[in-house]
């Protein structure tokens, strides 16, 4: 131990802190936050690292300090050595034990201030959306008291930014722990029942999140994509999501409904299966499968062989000719 | 014929004499050959035997990590299929925290407590055989599934419903909860064992404010263990029932709970952690003065302090629980304890700092094992106070924060001062001492190694790398922190593998130690190294808490004197002595029982029950309950020499 290891060490730390999302290289850090719930949340977590950096250096540079300033003493193998003092050092206890309980204490009332902010939005949420946890993706719902607004995505949510949202968390098979770290912490989605929370972004963007509860093989990739919105866009993206795609191509739509309808949904075909994530509007997201890039090659990589790709998803490879799958893959790029 | 009056008696008071000696040797020690090393009920064998099959885990763990650190020490590493990463990490972390972590404890206390109590034996021997003979049945239980290639799967925690059969099908969820049933049967006999020697077997004048921290650690960890196994053996049992008789204890479809498996497990598996640090806490509450050539500071409070950490550590298992939903008053009492709970271990940490700064530091391998450990205590324990408040800790939990946390807990305070311990007391239990140069290297090695290694896991924790993820993209941020975190881990194994070598090297080669290598106070030290099957050959007698530095320790607290080579010889048999439970006065004369293979054959039975179950046959499950039924029988079958004999008088304590 040296008294530079925890000065360097916290060094390297608030370095690499600030560097890594400067460079907008970590996108699911949380040490700076994006919105009404996670500012609270933010200030609160780099008091606590703070508090316990400085514990750390202090507690090290005693330890030192106690090590260091006295002549070494040696001794040889079973030699007897004066021995004392039997008493005396209290003071270290009631001085070191008195300043930890202020720091505790003062730690649990930040604490249990911060918990009412996060617990309860500043004003009532207007969009409420209902997300479904399951392996390996996410259901998006959106709710509305107009049953003729309500539809259903996957794995991509929009939000309007400025604004509370309101989340019912679903645990749509095992326990899954829905988490957008720049605006929210984790709440689980646990099968029997209904968790909600709520998070805001205070400017439009694109915020990444992740699966946190290990939910089995591809917990791995079971990524969310966040998107604020300004409230008029995502308005009108709303409008354009309850839209029935219009089928161009007929081919791939008849290729489509004969290996893919079971498990998944485009709205207005007869393609009407629930088991995977709904399709209607699937070029208007950024991402398969819960992780991967939507491009072409991927789409194309996926549906041929979703194994490869994401080994133990439960989409299984659809007895297909090269030329089906093409087929296919057309229809879907006209999902738009 | 014995009569009532064979089991009153007046034990004679003796010096220590080779005459004596030897007669107590013939009647203690074991058999030779293969049948004594199976039927040995001696606390050190035993106690031996615990730590080396840990030890054998540890490896076993630390190889499993290794492997699955490869796997993640970059984005996008293509080695392990995602079922394979996931059988590695779990059985990692079975293997280190039920299979290394507690059980080494176990060992060191088996070992130990006879000796620091000034008995002949744990109070009751053939429970403690027994003890062994399960965790070590359970131990190959478990990694046999392992081998077939049906590890579990799911995390040591083992959520459901993803340990349900609807979604993991195979038997990995069925060897592992049987598996955990059978070691709770070994935790909790074992814990019976250290609770009622604690209570009658220490040596005259050993008060209840005399005994080693060591002893209110493990007593502390035991009388825990007793109310949380049951917890997670009863969890285990309802999720093997609904997954093999269709009951629905976790079947949110009929009405079952998913968060009940989690409250039960929690509730157990907190004051585990507790279980598994206090004893080493302990370790270095009684090691640390020893190289400071002075009393630990505040004993008093430190025992009282490690009492309290369990009580309240019974009342924190929900931060494990903060992202379930849970209404905000329960959450916010939860955090208010998970913080608070600080507050008693704060009270070791400025307690072992005043003894080092108010000491004369002698710097053994064994301290810088033991001092160091307060660094990584502090550390472990900044970062479990910062998951404590809730907010954070939303933020925080199934990140790599807390996979950093955890491994500075169990690590910083479990393997450090394990280390430590073993550089300390080696020489009691060889009768050599280890080398103190590869020593050295072997601390900076681990040192360096773990911290390189683990440091880095809280920021990428912080930069949002969740647990439990077999791979991950670029651009995630994480790629350098993850290749560092894999080359301390490797730095650090090859720590443990200098540990592993200098214990074997100084096993064969070690310069002889003699009783008291470090002139240390408490009664361990007080005989030869190793120690006589008999452990003492007169029962000793204490008047403070350190009998061998009272020629030279100042203490107006004391009164009297401790007599160590005069007291009762008890040479009528293997016999020890049972004392009053508070003050230590002389009560019974106790029989201990021979050498006898019945503890491994209920093992082994309950093993076959085990083995029964999990292949859901009938018929093997009834043999083996059989089997168990006539082992029992067996184990009770009452013997007249085994009758317990009344110290009649009072007898005057330390007279010579």
């Amino acid at each position: 131990m040296s008294v530079s290891k925890p000065v360097c060490l916290s060094g390297c730390f608030a370095a690499i802190l600030w560097v890594s999302p400067a460079a907008g290289a970590a996108p699911l850090q949380y040490l700076t936050g994006a919105g009404d719930k996670a500012d609270p949340v933010v200030a609160l977590t780099w008091g606590v690292i703070v508090i316990s950096l400085l514990v750390i250096v202090v507690i090290t540079a005693l330890l030192v300090g106690a090590v260091w300033k006295k002549p070494r003493l040696v001794m040889a193998v079973g030699e007897k050595t004066a021995i004392g003092p039997a008493e005396g050092g209290h003071n270290w206890l009631w001085i070191g034990v008195g300043l930890s309980s202020t720091v505790l204490l003062f730690t649990v009332v930040w604490t249990v201030v911060v918990l009412a902010k996060a617990i309860t939005p500043a004003t009532k949420p207007l969009v409420t959306i209902e997300i479904t946890g399951k392996q390996w993706w996410w259901q998006v719902k959106y709710d509305s008291s107009d049953p003729s607004r309500v539809f259903i995505t996957a794995n991509e949510i929009h939000i309007p930014a400025g604004q509370p949202v309101q989340f019912k968390l679903i645990g749509g098979d095992v326990i899954h722990s829905f988490w957008v770290p720049q605006l929210s912490g984790k709440t689980d989605t646990i099968p029997g029942q209904i968790n909600e929370t709520w998070l805001e972004a205070k400017n439009p963007g694109i915020y990444r999140g992740q699966c946190t509860e290990y939910c089995g093989v591809q917990h791995a990739h079971m990524g969310i994509v966040l998107i604020a919105d300004t409230p008029a866009d995502f308005r009108k993206w709303w409008d354009h999501q309850l839209q029935t795609p219009t089928i161009a191509d007929a081919l791939g739509a008849s290729e489509f409904v004969a290996h893919c309808a079971g498990c998944h949904t485009v709205r207005g075909t007869i393609a009407a299966g629930s088991l995977g994530p709904d399709l209607s509007h699937l070029m208007t997201r950024t991402t398969i499968a819960a992780s991967f890039p939507n491009d072409g090659p991927t789409l194309a990589r996926w549906i041929a062989n979703p194994q490869s790709l994401k080994p133990g998803s439960l989409m299984p490879a659809p007895e297909i000719t090269a030329q089906q799958r093409d087929q296919i893959l057309a229809y879907l790029e006209t999902l738009k | 014929m014995t009569t009532v009056s064979d089991y009153e008696r007046a034990p004679t008071v003796a010096r220590e004499d080779p005459q004596l000696a030897q007669h107590l040797e013939k009647m203690w020690e074991g058999k030779k050959g293969l049948y004594g090393w199976l039927s040995t009920v001696d606390h050190k064998k035993i106690g031996i035997r615990y730590i080396i099959t840990a030890f054998a885990f540890l490896v076993a763990g630390g190889v499993e990590a290794l492997i699955f650190r490869l796997q993640i020490s970059w984005s996008n590493v293509h080695l392990l299929t995602p079922e394979q990463y996931d059988q590695l990490f779990t059985v990692h972390g079975m293997t280190m925290i039920f299979l290394y972590a507690g059980p080494v404890l176990s060992g060191f206390s088996n070992y130990l407590w006879p000796l620091l109590l000034g008995a002949r034996d744990m109070a009751l021997p053939r429970l403690n055989a027994l003890s062994y003979w399960i965790y070590l049945c359970a131990g190959i239980f478990l990694y046999s599934a392992f081998f077939l290639g049906f590890g579990p799967n799911d995390g040591w925690f083992n959520y459901v419903p993803y340990a349900a059969r609807a979604y993991n099908a195979g038997p990995n969820i069925d060897m592992y909860a049987l598996g955990m049933i059978l070691l709770g049967i070994s935790t909790t006999v074992g814990a019976i064992n250290f609770i009622v020697t604690f209570l009658r077997l220490r040596c005259p004048g050993m008060s209840i404010n005399r005994v080693p921290i060591l002893i209110w650690g493990t007593l502390t960890a035991s009388a825990a263990n007793i109310f949380a196994i049951p917890a997670v053996s009863l969890a285990f049992f309802l999720l093997w029932m609904d997954r093999n008789l269709g009951t629905h204890f976790f079947d949110v479809t009929a009405g079952g709970s998913a968060l009940l498996w989690q409250h039960l497990f929690w509730m157990f598996g907190h004051p585990w952690v507790y279980a598994i640090v206090l004893p080493a806490m302990g370790m270095v509450s009684d090691g640390l003065p020893v190289f400071c050539r002075r009393p630990l500071v505040g004993y008093t409070v430190v025992a009282l302090a490690t009492v309290a950490t369990m009580v309240l550590g019974f009342g924190v298992w929900v931060h494990h629980m903060f992202a379930t939903g849970l209404p905000g008053v329960s959450l916010s009492f939860f955090s208010a304890a998970s913080i608070i709970i600080v507050v008693p271990s704060a009270v070791g940490v400025f307690a072992w700092l005043a003894t080092i700064s108010l000491g004369r530091p002698v710097f053994t391998t064994a301290f810088l094992f033991f001092a160091s450990f307060i660094v990584l205590f502090t550390i472990g324990g900044v970062s479990g106070f910062m998951t404590g408040s809730v907010p954070v800790d939303w933020q925080l939990t199934d990140t790599y924060f807390v996979v950093a946390h955890l491994h500075y807990v169990l690590i910083g305070i479990n393997v450090f001062p394990v280390v430590g311990a073993t550089y300390f007391w080696f020489p009691k239990m060889t009768g050599k001492l280890m080398d103190e140069r590869l020593g050295s290297w072997n601390f900076w090695t681990m040192f360096c190694g773990f911290n390189l290694g683990f440091f880095p896991m809280h920021i990428s924790g912080l930069l949002g790398m969740p647990r439990r993820i077999y791979t991950y993209g670029e651009g995630m941020g994480w790629d350098w922190l993850n290749l560092i975190t894999t080359l301390g881990s490797f730095l650090f194994a090859a720590g443990v593998l200098l540990f592993i070598w200098n214990v074997v090297k100084s096993y064969r080669y070690g310069v002889s130690a003699g009783a008291n290598p470090w002139d240390a106070p408490s009664l361990e030290w007080a005989t030869t190294s190793p120690p006589p099957p008999y452990n003492f050959t007169v029962i000793p007698n204490v008047a403070s808490r350190h009998p061998l530095w009272e020629d030279r320790l100042e203490d107006p607290e004391r009164k009297e004197k401790s007599f160590i080579g005069v007291g009762l010889a008890l040479d009528q048999g293997k016999e020890t002595l049972a004392t009053t439970s508070l003050d230590a006065e002389p009560d019974l004369i106790l029989k201990m029982p021979d050498d006898t293979l019945v503890p491994l054959l209920l093992a082994l039975c309950l093993t076959v029950i085990a083995v029964g179950l999990a292949l859901v046959n009938w018929w093997v499950v009834i043999l083996g309950g059989l089997c168990t039924a006539i082992s029992i029988a067996a184990w009770l079958w009452p013997e007249a020499k085994l009758g317990e004999t009344a110290v009649p008088a009072v007898t005057e304590r330390g007279n010579g």
